[in-house]
């Protein structure tokens, strides 16, 4: 189908974009990848009566990796980030949970936060915000404001970005050293939305027969309304790693009464919650058992 | 999907610049498209090498100004949703769904479309070429998006595993093949685009119909 009529705006620079937000903000849909907005467009699911576009404006589209954070302007496309050497070196989890994301050519023009704004909650990269303790940098004409990832997201496609803001830059923040971190789903299809996903960021202390579990951190996809996290150091925490095994039941209880899934055409709301319960576990035994590698993809 | 209710629409005489007319959202009716006429938009595209101009509205699908706007109907829309990847053109090299861009936002960049990927005597491009030896295709409906999504991924990956190969059209359905043959064409375009001989049998198969269609 085609979208409804729309004034198209195009503007040259930030000031120009948020003074159109300033004046349209409750009618404006601001266009970055587009690959999720254009599908809701295209099928009239939203007929916005302006559109911002702004691919134009400059200064948008880097990335920066520092001590503690990596900040991910508002038009870096998921593909770039997936490339980028300095993010992926200072939060592996990035280009772990990157390479689930759709497929390579909607990764050319889909942006990291654009999907991060758009708050689904079958989207990697909102759990991956979550779970790195991440925050969303807004713009308005009248200021500018940063917001934790756990307020961001308010519920299913809804997230705390004002009508006259713009979403200018995700930071994702780092783990300590030595945390070690991984992502997986499954979907129908690789780069179809995850019937269930996983991301999880786990510590090891070194020791005799492998060590002992330190923290433990999960968030999830498509299981969950918003992507909060689940500490699972009360179950794991302090547990010698060659006894892990022997705490899949506990696991396997905190995340099942953590997810609440929702059933559809593809799967049941059980089955969506078996796929977590089991990838979680999966996911727990291949990060602490491994040992050299903190990347685990 | 033949009709286009916007081209129909007979041009305003107050058409100068950029702006026309603001549809007002209270005269737009869902049933009937847009009541009155559209703004329109000064669209300067760079397709296939050429500079083409287009006044479009702003909701104008970049897949849409390729066929509709500019007769380059190699360009396939199948779902218009970012799923099938019919529609997939090259945005400076890379592929990108021509049904989620706008025309407007691809101004700046350069596009290829299927149309563009002959050589410039008009022969096969060595995807083109590997498709047909391979038999990679049936209704060729597809065909567009899986030739450009693997021209651009050969440049990345010049002698990619019948795996990647798998992997690297995992974004494009076809409802015809079973991919089997286009994993081959994948694998066999790459020879080709190394210099490497056709296949010993030596049997050069003519170009299928619908190749030769999009040759123009």
């Amino acid at each position: 189908m085609k979208p409804a009529p729309f004034t198209y705006h195009a503007p040259a620079d930030l000031d120009q974009t948020l003074a159109l937000l300033a004046e349209h903000g409750p009618e404006a849909k601001v266009l970055a990848g587009g690959q999720s907005l254009v599908p809701v467009l295209n099928m009239r699911l939203a007929n916005p009566a302006h559109l911002i576009d702004i691919n134009h404006v400059p200064g948008l589209d880097t990335v920066v990796a520092n001590d503690d954070a990596v900040h991910v302007g508002a038009l870096v496309r998921h593909a770039h980030l997936l490339s980028h050497s300095a993010a992926r070196t200072a939060q592996p989890l990035l280009r772990q949970a990157l390479q689930w994301v759709a497929h390579p050519v909607i990764r050319n023009r889909g942006t990291t936060l654009g999907s991060i704004v758009h708050a689904d909650p079958s989207g990697e990269m909102p759990a991956v915000l979550a779970l790195t303790d991440g925050r969303v940098r807004l713009r308005s004409a009248g200021g500018e404001r940063e917001v934790p990832a756990a307020e961001f997201f308010v519920g299913p496609m809804e997230s705390a970005i004002a009508d006259d803001e713009l979403a200018v830059e995700a930071i994702f923040g780092r783990f300590p050293a030595g945390t070690r971190t991984g992502f997986t789903e499954t979907a129908r299809r690789h780069g179809d939305y995850a019937l269930a996903g996983v991301a999880l960021a786990v510590s090891v202390q070194d020791g005799p027969g492998g060590g002992t579990v330190g923290q433990a951190q999960a968030s999830f996809v498509s299981v969950t309304d918003v992507p909060d996290v689940l500490d699972l150091t009360p179950v794991v925490g302090g547990a010698a790693v060659a006894d892990l095994a022997g705490l899949a039941d506990a696991v396997a209880e905190a995340v099942a009464t953590h997810v609440d899934p929702v059933g559809d055409i593809h799967a049941s709301a059980d089955y969506r919650r078996h796929l977590a319960v089991v990838q979680t576990q999966r996911l727990l035994s291949t990060l602490v058992g491994a040992t050299a590698e903190e990347e685990i993809a | 999907m033949s009709s286009t209710p916007d081209a129909q629409q007979p041009e305003p005489k107050s058409v100068r610049g950029t702006i026309v007319t603001t549809v007002p959202r209270a005269s737009f009716d869902p049933a009937g498209g847009a009541a009155q006429p559209e703004e329109l938009l000064d669209v300067y595209l760079r397709v296939n090498g050429a500079e083409q101009h287009i006044r479009v509205p702003g909701r104008r699908l970049l897949s849409d100004a390729l066929r509709h706007d500019l007769g380059l109907t190699g360009t396939h829309v199948g779902c218009e949703h970012g799923v099938c990847g019919a529609c997939t053109v090259l945005l400076d090299g890379q592929p990108a769904r021509a049904c989620l861009m706008f025309a407007a936002t691809a101004q700046g960049h350069q596009i290829t479309t299927v149309e563009g990927l002959s050589t410039p005597d008009g022969e096969l491009g060595p995807v083109q070429q590997a498709f047909v030896e391979c038999h990679g295709l049936q209704c060729g409906f597809c065909t567009p998006g899986f030739l450009t999504t693997i021209t651009a991924y050969l440049d990345e990956n010049p002698d990619p595993t019948p795996e990647e190969a798998r992997e690297a059209i995992g974004g494009n359905l076809c409802r015809c093949t079973g991919y089997q043959n286009i994993v081959k064409a994948v694998c066999r375009a790459a020879e080709l685009r190394r210099g490497e001989q056709a296949p010993p049998d030596g049997t050069q198969t003519p170009a299928a119909p619908t190749e030769r269609q999009e040759q123009r």
